[in-house]
């Protein structure tokens, strides 16, 4: 059974299989944010406040949470296992003509993990009443932290390198699940170069819209 | 062409126990038409001439079919020319005045054995954990009794002519035997033939992969890109299919 | 004086091997695995040979001096397999393979052999296929074949250019079943350095091991030599650089006699010579001659390019020479009449010695996408090599050495004259006469080794099944090792001022002069002198550096080098015995008015089987060759 669950192929079908669900939940967590850009801080609260109380999605946080968790956890194992395959390294370094984004995918994914960490910080552990603050209006804790320049800029530089990590995560997330020949594989690239871009530029609008025009 | 003169340096290495270090020579004379290995007998002649020990390195056919061969040289395994290997890279791709950094394959699973060499017999003991079809001499069946379309037999064939070089483990950056392990369950996977122990071969075969601390595959297609052979990444997503059905 | 029993069993023709195997002695199966058999060698008939006597319940030990079995140099086998199965309905047979074989090795090979490996070669198809095996197939779904250099029918059995990769690939995987089932060990990375008699019979063999240069002793009831040919011996050649005749020579100079070591077969389509370090020349397959067109200018020394030469002064010589077969004629007759070209001053190429191989109208009619399709990885290849466009410009080819049909004697149970000693593949010099078909070698090694050997062996260890396992603490393999250290030390301390490959390219040089693609009797004389003064030279300025006890390449090259220089004068000595022309082996003296091949059967219709005679000459036995079943004939393809 330990051969089965941990064997090469079976860890990145985890992570593949991780990966893709967290995917699923972006462009949700996508839909609620960009109400921030309404003028009227209701409906975004209300959304929020939705996602806080309503007892299906504490079971599908749960399992976002596990998921997170199982992706971190074999994306570090992983990761180790590689550094450790070769223990001393070429002198000149690779220069074999390949995706320039899959090589960093631990250090794009790190950064999306600080991000979420922050995040954390600022609006979930809110909610969990761990940190001070008002868990019925993230509107304005919001609004608030895209005041700051440092952190919009921090919040567009994860964004950016977000959008690397899906750009080569969607990619190899499929060739991973097996679903690769001459015709999907173009398809595949062109979707996930779309979903890369969208979806962080999605995220990344909002602090911007909120700047020059509120 | 007029010959070149060219800076080598060179990973030399007693044996296993020691540790190694770059040793950097000059080299006159070189002509564009000697392959890659030439140039390294014309510099171990004037090594044994001198009764010094000459820079070890596998090699055999010198016809890019064995798989001996095979050295990083400047940051690619098997030098800048796609689809080529070692022996069969032409002197006429470099220039007079180059530099060239030549070493050995670097993976926990391939250990350095004397200079350039490295014990590749973990890719030895993939084929033998599965990777065969079992039938006895004398078993087989008229051969034309059994029908395989051309197009999976093409296939089936340009899987098959990986040549166990291990530069796909050499480039990958996670030493990942990956390609080398798909080219073959592939080949069986495409024929009728292999499929009866389909799902006994690629267990067997990923088991003994993971013994050998080979590294894990991030589809960043480094393998496919070195590879001699030209053997394409879609052989891996066949391998994960092939190991999921077999669960 | 040894005696030569080729044991051929009674009866016609096509019933022999049949009868042989229906009467032959058997061991029953609780005694197999009590039984060891050593195989030196993993190509196709080493490889093939272990995993079939591995899956009978022997206890196998496979030894090659590769880091993998993968690697022997069958791999590099390009063309294809032949096998008579008729899928063509093009009127092939069993009969008519052997037949071909026959007459294109010019009658100087055993009836029974080879009509034997014609018959089993349709079990080679049907295994190799079912092994998975990726031949090239027809859109049906059914194997495809192709016509082959020297032949009307089309049985040629092919993967692309890559047949003899993937047959090897094929014989490894089932090497690697038995590997795993436990009855073969490999010992990979051991040459072997001698083989140990004890009472007569071959008992076990010192080897090598590369890595540590460790001496070790390995004992079996049985030795086969699967250890390939001797075509290196002209140091330029299409073989894998480190392929060598030392398992072979040891077991000559343990009495198993070496017979018709003259007959080489020198390859006509070789990328030629382009540099002075140049290791090796590198094959381009025969199957170009299907639809490349062979010429040299009409004008001696006509240095325009190719393709400035108009239609009218190109000599198509092979096709003038031999309108029935064309550019298709064997081999040897290929090369010979390349030779004949450039010797006479209508080479091409800045040595003069190169001949095109065109594809201009091959192109003009098929189209650049069909040949492109036929050839494209030779193309591509011949391309890195040169960098010159076949596409654009005819290829450049010259003759290179490539096969030796010569090898260890052996009798219809592939037995040599030292009891207990098998030799199989190219080793033997059995089935090819004096010259080997396209495609037959492949053939003949996987026949060997798979479907003949298992059944011959057990007649010979039937007889075995009383000995102990055998002990590696004789005398015998002492003696054996004390030698082998000895000569290990002595090439290590002449510490002379050359490397054992400056040498072996000297040699090769002395060989491909006088004992190559024609001879005479002058040169080869002047050859047995020139090598007598290499060797002293070789033994008094030998440069190997570094000790035994390590991994030494250099030591692995200077042991093989000085085994080669005593081949070569037995080689030399069989061509000057020879006083007639056949097949590969051309004598100048013996030729007929338009420089033909003139065989003279009444005098030398026998296989020279040389036995070993210390520093004395070798002793010349003959066997000779009675044919009761074809008409011996001109060879004619004009």
């Amino acid at each position: 059974m330990n051969k089965i669950l941990f064997s090469a192929v079976s860890k990145k079908f985890v992570m593949a299989l991780a990966g893709l669900f967290l995917l699923l939940f972006l462009p949700v967590h996508l839909g609620i944010n960009l109400m921030l850009l309404k003028d009227d801080p209701q409906p975004f609260n209300s959304a929020a406040h939705f996602m806080a109380t309503f007892p299906l999605v504490k079971v599908v946080e749960i399992l976002l949470f596990l998921t997170i968790l199982i992706h971190v956890v074999y994306g570090i194992t992983l990761q180790i296992q590689n550094w450790l395959s070769r223990p001393v390294r070429y002198e000149v370094s690779n220069r074999s003509e390949t995706s320039a984004f899959s090589k960093f995918m631990i250090w794009t994914g790190g950064s999306v993990l600080i991000f979420l960490i922050i995040h954390f910080f600022n609006f979930y552990f809110i909610k969990l009443g761990l940190v001070e603050g008002d868990p019925e209006n993230f509107y304005s804790i919001a609004w608030q932290l895209f005041t700051f320049p440092g952190y919009v800029i921090l919040y567009w530089v994860c964004f950016i390198l977000l959008g690397f990590h899906l750009f080569h995560a969607l990619q190899s997330a499929f060739q991973t699940l097996g679903l690769k020949n001459d015709f999907w594989t173009p398809v595949i690239r062109g979707l996930a170069l779309i979903y890369a871009i969208v979806l962080p530029l999605g995220f990344a609008v909002i602090p911007l819209v909120i700047w020059l025009f509120k | 062409m007029p010959d070149m003169k060219l800076k080598l340096k060179i990973w030399r290495q007693k044996n296993a126990k020691t540790k190694g270090s770059f040793v950097s020579y000059d080299l006159d004379n070189v002509s564009p038409d000697m392959s890659f290995l030439e140039m390294l007998d014309a510099l171990n002649k004037r090594l044994v001439e001198a009764g010094k020990e000459p820079v070890a390195f596998d090699h055999d056919c010198r016809e890019g079919i064995c798989g001996s061969c095979g050295m990083y040289i400047n940051g690619y395994p098997h030098g800048p020319v796609p689809g080529l290997t070692t022996c069969h890279l032409a002197m006429r791709y470099f220039n007079d005045g180059d530099s060239i950094t030549i070493e050995p394959w670097r993976a926990k699973a391939f250990p350095v054995i004397k200079d350039l060499i490295v014990d590749r017999s973990a890719f030895d003991r993939i084929q033998v954990a599965g990777g065969f079809i079992s039938v006895t001499a004398g078993a087989a069946a008229e051969a034309n009794a059994i029908l395989v379309s051309k197009v999976k037999s093409d296939e089936a064939f340009d899987s098959a002519i990986c040549i166990g070089c291990g530069a796909c483990v050499a480039s990958c950056k996670n030493a990942s035997a990956m390609l080398f392990v798909s080219a073959k369950i592939s080949q069986f996977a495409l024929l009728p033939q292999g499929k009866v122990e389909a799902k006994a071969r690629v267990r067997a075969m990923i088991r003994e992969m993971d013994k050998q601390g080979f590294g894990n595959c991030s589809n960043t297609g480094a393998c496919e890109a070195q590879c001699p052979k030209q053997i394409k990444l879609t052989n891996i997503a066949r391998l994960n299919r092939e190991y999921y059905k077999a669960y | 004086m040894i005696t030569l029993n080729a044991k051929i069993p009674e009866g016609p023709l096509e019933e022999k091997w049949t009868r042989y195997k229906s009467t032959t002695k058997l061991v029953n199966p609780a005694n197999k695995k009590k039984l060891d058999i050593i195989i030196i060698g993993t190509g196709l008939s080493g490889a093939g040979s272990a995993a079939a006597l591995g899956e009978l319940g022997y206890n196998v030990k496979v030894f090659c001096y590769q880091d993998s079995p993968r690697r022997a140099h069958s791999v590099a086998a390009q063309g294809g397999i032949n096998a008579a199965k008729n899928y063509k309905h093009d009127g092939d047979s069993v009969f008519r393979l052997f037949y071909d074989m026959i007459k294109g090795g010019d009658f100087r090979a055993r009836e029974a052999n080879v009509y034997r490996i014609a018959e089993v070669s349709n079990q080679v198809i049907d295994h190799y296929t079912a092994l998975g095996v990726p031949f090239a197939r027809e859109y049906g779904g059914t194997l495809d074949t192709r016509s082959f250099g020297g032949v009307q029918v089309s049985r040629t059995f092919y993967a692309k250019g890559q047949t003899g990769q993937q047959c090897l690939l094929g014989a490894y995987s089932s090497l690697n079943r038995q590997i795993n089932a436990g009855t073969v060990t490999m010992f990979p990375r051991r040459d072997m350095l001698d083989i140990v008699v004890i009472d007569g019979r071959a008992r076990g063999i010192i080897v090598r091991n590369l890595l540590t240069g460790e001496i070790e002793r390995h004992s079996a009831h049985a030795v086969v030599l699967a250890s390939g040919g001797y075509g290196t011996i002209y140091y330029l050649s299409t073989l894998a650089v480190n392929s060598n005749a030392s398992a072979a020579w040891k077991a000559y100079k343990k009495g198993a006699a070496f017979a018709n070591p003259s007959f080489v077969q020198i390859h006509p389509t070789s990328i030629p010579q382009l540099n002075e370090f140049q290791s090796k020349l590198t094959l381009m397959s025969e199957s170009l001659r299907n639809d490349g067109r062979i010429w040299v200018p009409k004008n001696k020394g006509d240095k325009r390019p190719a393709n400035d030469i108009p239609e009218e002064e190109r000599d198509y010589y092979l096709e003038r020479r031999y309108p029935t077969f064309g550019n298709l004629v064997p081999r040897d007759v290929a090369s010979r009449a390349a030779k004949e070209r450039c010797d006479a001053g209508y080479g091409v190429g800045d040595t003069g010695l190169a001949v095109n191989l065109d594809f201009r109208d091959a192109i003009k009619k098929q189209g650049k996408k069909v040949i492109e399709n036929k050839y494209g990885n030779l193309f591509e290849m011949y391309q890195h090599i040169t960098g010159l466009d076949p596409y654009e410009e005819p290829m450049r080819i010259y003759p290179a050495g490539h096969y030796t049909m010569g090898g260890l004697w052996v009798d219809y149970e592939l037995m040599t004259t030292l009891p207990g000693l098998f030799s199989i593949g190219e080793s033997n010099f059995s089935d090819h006469g004096a010259n080997r078909l396209g495609a037959s070698s492949l053939m003949q090694a996987a026949g060997d080794g798979y479907f003949i050997l298992p059944n011959t062996i057990s007649n010979y260890l039937s007889g075995e099944i009383r000995t102990p396992r055998v002990p590696t603490t004789g005398a015998e393999f002492d003696e054996a090792e004390k030698n082998a250290k000895e000569r290990i030390d002595k090439l290590l301390s002449i510490k002379g001022k050359n490397t054992s490959t400056t040498f072996h390219r000297r040699l090769g040089k002395i060989m491909w002069d006088y004992c190559g693609m024609t001879r005479n009797e002058e040169g080869l004389k002047k050859a047995l002198k020139l090598v007598d003064e290499l060797r002293k030279d070789f033994w008094s300025d030998l440069m190997v550096p570094g000790e035994g006890a390590d991994l030494n390449q250099e030591l692995e090259k200077a042991g093989r080098v000085a085994d080669f220089m005593e081949l070569a004068k037995l080689m030399i000595t069989d061509a000057l015995n020879r006083k007639e022309s056949c097949g590969a082996h051309f004598r100048e003296e013996y030729q007929t008015p338009d420089g033909e091949a003139l065989r003279n059967d009444n005098e030398y219709s026998y296989v020279a089987a040389w036995e070993y005679n210390g520093d004395n000459e070798p002793i010349l036995n003959k066997e000779p060759l009675k044919f009761e079943f074809v008409e011996l004939k001109e060879r004619s393809y004009k």
